[in-house]
């Protein structure tokens, strides 16, 4: 039951950054069609970082916290950098042992993130 | 019906998960082997193991007799007496894709019209839907009631001369329906004289009795591993003269008589549709599982999952919170339960996104990177519910094994506006305790969850805590 710490449950019940950024440069849906979680991700960007981020969606506790915590990660992050994120940086930022049928559910913003490429060189103002 | 001994022959049901006594309650989905399936594949494999119709010695004819034998147990079971009509196939979805490749491409053109159900499984709606796609034909769509029955009367009204197919579950896999499928069948012959009638028995076929003849359709479809035999392996019946008028599906060996180097002649049925080896020893396997079936009788497993689905829905409407689909009568339904729990309300998130108004739209210059379109107004809703997947989860952990997700039906979620869902499905090995040790893990779900009332009461904590680290505003 280690997966539904307190922590995770707290940002499914309280996510970070949900909602729409309405003048957003970037969105990106995502869908995982074993479970028919779904996030959107709205972004930001300035001088090659993410200057804002937000989502919108619904799922599981798991995905959900998961889009809180990682948006919350992202913020000011250089696109550069992000296309070095690893699964492994998002587990522990999740912080909690995933079950291996889960790992799709921790993965989905993280599928969100490495969209991120197709948006390349669109991103300097 | 004595369960604690149908129990023993299930090897799987002795099985731990998590370290608890596994509950298996995902027979929807797939159902256990008991030994006697298992013992029967081993034997052929053991003893008989050959490819069929071919050659003359004594392997291939051993392993041919016992195809042939698997497929007159198996039309006996569901009232068939022409055996040629019974047509091997991997399961229901490969049947119904033979059905629509073959005579539906022959037959349904532009401005002929599909009528289906809301409800019916992925299998029996995307074919119809890329057929409708490819070649203009028109997609009627019947939704179900309230109740989550057929609506009959737009069924009917949906019905007319140019109705070239009518679709339909036996047993819907999410709401646990019953159709009246003969009461269907005559309807659509009377209105749509030109309809043929195909039945999707997948979730039927392993719970009820099933009499095919009696229900007067053209086609009807279902997979062996629901029904106690292996996957892989699953039936097409349709009926001959309609069988005999279709091209096939496959071409290559067994499913010809003379190959000329200008011209093939197809095989007899059911031969014309078994292009390529077939899953010898899946059709033995679902023989001896067909045998298992006939022993406990049709009649006793149904009266036995009704009164097992009566205790369920019993227990289930004791948690005020939990919210079951389908029909409310055990008479109208089989054991396959759909629902979802209520949890606590989302709250806003407290930081300072500018939030958009629907009614909004984005600013036009941003690119916007689609899988595929999304119907997230009715998904937003599911927040209000515990998600179906960590249901499933916390469940799995006390040893409970459901399914949840859109479970292959989702123009019905979409439909009911639910989003994905928890289910419970139920088989002849499932017991009371079974139940019971859902409802506890149910118990348990909602404890992990919590309520609202300990969610408002920990964040007025961290308030707290917040303004004892910035007294910044202090007047003395």
């Amino acid at each position: 039951m280690d997966l539904y710490r307190e922590e995770i449950l707290e940002h499914w019940q309280n996510p970070q950054n949900f909602g729409k950024v309405i003048d957003a440069d970037l969105v990106i849906d995502q869908v995982n069609p074993l479970c028919g979680d779904q996030v959107t991700f709205y972004f930001k960007f300035a001088r090659g970082r993410i200057s804002d981020v937000s989502f919108t969606g619904s799922g599981c506790a798991i995905s959900v916290a998961a889009s809180s915590m990682l948006s919350e990660f992202i913020k000011g992050k250089s696109i550069k950098d992000l296309e070095k994120l690893t699964g492994e940086k998002v587990l522990d930022l999740i912080g909690g042992l995933v079950a291996p049928a889960r790992l799709k559910c921790v993965f989905l913003p993280l599928e969100v993130i490495r969209r991120l490429r197709l948006y390349n060189g669109k991103t300097e103002k | 019906m004595n369960v604690q001994k149908i129990r023993k022959d299930f090897p799987i049901l002795a099985r731990k998960i998590n370290g608890k006594p596994m509950v298996y309650l995902d027979s929807a989905a797939t159902s256990q082997k008991p030994k006697q399936v298992i013992d029967a594949v081993e034997k052929f494999l053991k003893t008989s193991n050959s490819n069929v119709h071919r050659g003359i010695h004594t392997l291939t004819i051993e392993a041919t007799e016992a195809l042939d034998h698997a497929r007159e147990k198996i039309a006996d079971f569901v009232g068939v007496k022409d055996v040629g009509e019974i047509i091997f196939v991997r399961n229901t979805t490969e049947a119904i894709n033979l059905v629509a490749y073959s005579w539906g491409r022959l037959n349904i053109s532009k401005g002929d019209e599909i009528v289906l159900t809301i409800a019916e499984h992925h299998s029996n709606f995307v074919p119809w839907q890329q057929l409708a796609a490819e070649n203009g034909a028109i997609l009627k769509i019947v939704p179900v009631t309230k109740n989550g029955e057929i609506d009959e009367i737009v069924f009917k009204n949906a019905l007319t001369k140019k109705t070239k197919l009518a679709t339909f579950f036996h047993v819907s896999n999410i709401l646990g329906t019953i159709a009246p499928v003969q009461r269907l069948t005559l309807v659509a012959r009377r209105l749509a004289p030109q309809a043929v009638v195909l039945v999707d028995g997948a979730q039927a076929v392993p719970h009820l009795p099933v009499n095919i003849s009696k229900i007067g359709c053209d086609f009807y479809a279902f997979s062996g591993h629901k029904m106690l035999g292996s996957a892989g392996i699953g039936v097409l019946w349709g009926r001959r003269e309609i069988l005999e008028a279709m091209p096939p599906f496959m071409f290559g060996g067994d499913m010809i008589s003379t190959v000329k180097i200008e011209k093939t002649q197809w095989a007899e049925l059911p031969l014309k549709f078994e292009a390529g080896t077939p899953n010898i020893e899946g059709a033995i396997g679902l023989g001896a599982a067909v045998d298992y079936l006939r022993r406990l009788g049709m009649e006793n497993v149904r009266c036995y999952e009704q009164e097992l689905t009566k205790y369920a829905l019993e227990k289930l409407s004791k948690i005020e919170e939990v919210e079951v689909f389908g029909p409310k009568e055990v008479s109208k339904r089989c054991g396959v339960i759909s629902f979802r729990i209520r949890g606590s309300s989302r709250q806003d998130s407290n930081n300072n996104i500018l939030r958009a108004n629907p009614s909004i739209p984005l600013r036009p210059s941003a690119l916007r990177l689609r899988l595929e379109e999304i119907n997230s107004v009715s998904r937003e809703v599911s927040a209000l519910y515990i998600p179906a997947h960590d249901i499933a989860s916390i469940l799995d952990s006390e040893g409970v094994e459901i399914r949840s997700g859109f479970n292959c039906a989702e123009p019905l979620a979409d439909f009911l506006g639910i989003g994905p869902t928890a289910r419970a499905s139920f088989y002849i090995y499932n017991t009371k305790e079974d139940v019971d040790r859902l409802v506890l893990g149910l118990r348990r779900v909602q404890e992990v969850f919590g309520s609202v009332g300990k969610w408002d009461s920990r964040r007025k904590n961290k308030n707290n805590n917040l303004q004892t680290h910035h007294p910044t505003l202090l007047h003395t």
